[in-house]
């Protein structure tokens, strides 16, 4: 039972479907029913961020190893994490449509998202201007370091030092502490779980099918 | 080390004194680029306008300047560093170059907007240290990234993708707090915004340094 993650994730994501949409949440001025948003757009950002930090764990180590291997993790766990944010985006998006009104504002954490994105994509075509495997490995490395210890700086600190839009920031009804509710956190906990293992998963099985097509190509 | 750092300044200072060509280019390009500001809003009343162009027009000259710090000379000159000096200490004096050749556009372009604009700061000392920690984050940023961009093909539209995303936290942080400055506010409101300042510096800084070796075992 090597595969037994991959059951806990099945379980975990059909248990956030459906206890998602069905059980009882608190009923909140403008969030209303769209509270059950929690339990998919926030866990994508989790995921991504889970994402992104495990590639640049395997970045790290590929500078000490020098292994092709390791920066094929690095570059697929980015790849899916990449998905996870263009997900999260779409959630919060269509969200904030119903909620305030608008597809896009000019939120911190919007902002923090849109460089999160635009530092992978950067990513990404740093990638795709080198040839040689090995020297491309060892450069995007070292930027995926600095990018990401500057992203985390980033998006822990300036959201702290401005008020935020989203719910449970600036006076804003929303998922604090007293207003959680334990319905909520049935649902919320083993969703977060369920999304990171999901993202896992995915990621692996881009790793495998990278590592089939390198094989093909040697 | 330090004697290795001080020999390599004053051999990058000798050159561009020699050449001036990256000094004289970025201050055309500077005077060119405020006068068209001026031409476009002849006189710009609200301070946030005023803050937000001065930091857009130094960030594209500070961009500007950085992209050739690796580039200017060629492969058979680092090689030759390389054989005589430690990676770090090159990385260290490209730094400290980068820096004051910013630092005189920085205090350049700040001049022409006094004389062009006159000075809506109310406190301009304490923009002054602004403007200082800002740079010194935008040069040390731009030094690492121009050297990860001069190992790839297209170097100079790299380095302008690469450092943009990272670079707008800085941005960010140097904007708000030169608002303040210019609104009069003193160093006790300011303070989380310089020290924010101070935190991505020591940041960048030191994963510079860190991360700098890699880039040059090819």
């Amino acid at each position: 039972m090597r595969n037994w993650w991959k059951a806990i994730t099945i379980f975990l994501l059909l248990y956030t479907i459906i206890g998602g949409f069905l059980i009882e949440v608190p009923k909140q001025v403008i969030l209303y029913e769209t509270i059950r948003n929690l339990y998919f757009h926030v866990p994508m950002w989790f995921s991504m961020i889970i994402l992104f930090f495990a590639s640049t764990l395997f970045s790290i180590k590929n500078l000490s190893s020098g292994s092709i291997a390791d920066d094929t993790k690095a570059v697929e766990l980015v790849n899916t994490g990449i998905i996870f944010g263009i997900l999260g985006t779409i959630t919060g998006s269509i969200w904030a449509k119903y909620t305030w009104g608008a597809w896009w504002t000019n939120d911190v954490k919007l902002n923090g998202s849109a460089i999160t994105m635009l530092i992978y994509l950067a990513y990404m075509v740093l990638r795709g201007s080198m040839d040689d495997e090995q020297k491309r490995a060892r450069i995007s490395a070292v930027y995926n370091i600095f990018a990401f210890v500057l992203l985390i700086v980033f998006i822990g600190i300036l959201p702290r030092m401005t008020d935020s839009l989203h719910p449970g920031n600036g006076g804003n009804p929303g998922f604090n502490n007293y207003d959680l509710d334990d319905n909520m956190k049935m649902v919320f906990y083993p969703a977060v779980i369920g999304w990171i293992l999901l993202g896992f998963w995915i990621a692996s099985i881009r790793i495998r099918i990278n590592n089939v097509q390198q094989q093909l190509m040697n | 080390m330090y004697k290795q750092i001080a020999t390599l300044l004053v051999k990058d200072f000798k050159s561009e004194f020699r050449q001036k060509a990256t000094l004289n280019g970025i201050l055309l390009y500077v005077v060119s680029t405020v006068f068209i500001a001026y031409q476009v809003f002849t006189s710009i009343p609200e301070l946030s306008t005023w803050v937000a162009l001065f930091w857009i027009i130094l960030v594209f000259a500070a961009t500007n300047a950085s992209i050739n710090s690796f580039k200017a000379e060629s492969n058979q000159a680092y090689f030759y560093y390389y054989s005589c000096c430690s990676a770090s200490s090159i990385i260290l004096s490209k730094l400290i170059f980068n820096t004051c050749l910013l630092l005189i556009i920085a205090f350049l372009t700040f001049g022409l907007f006094i004389l062009l604009f006159n000075n809506p700061l109310e406190n301009t000392t304490l923009f002054s240290l602004v403007l200082l920690l800002g740079i010194l984050a935008i040069a040390s940023t731009l030094t690492l990234i121009s050297a990860i961009a001069s190992k790839t093909n297209n170097n100079s539209t790299l380095t302008a993708i690469l450092s943009f995303p990272i670079l707008l936290p800085v941005l960010l942080t140097a904007i708000k707090a030169s608002i303040l400055c210019g609104l009069g506010f003193s160093w006790e409101d300011c303070q989380v915004y310089i020290l924010t300042l101070a935190l991505l510096n020591l940041l960048t800084i030191a994963l510079s340094y860190v991360l700098f070796p890699y880039l040059w075992r090819s």
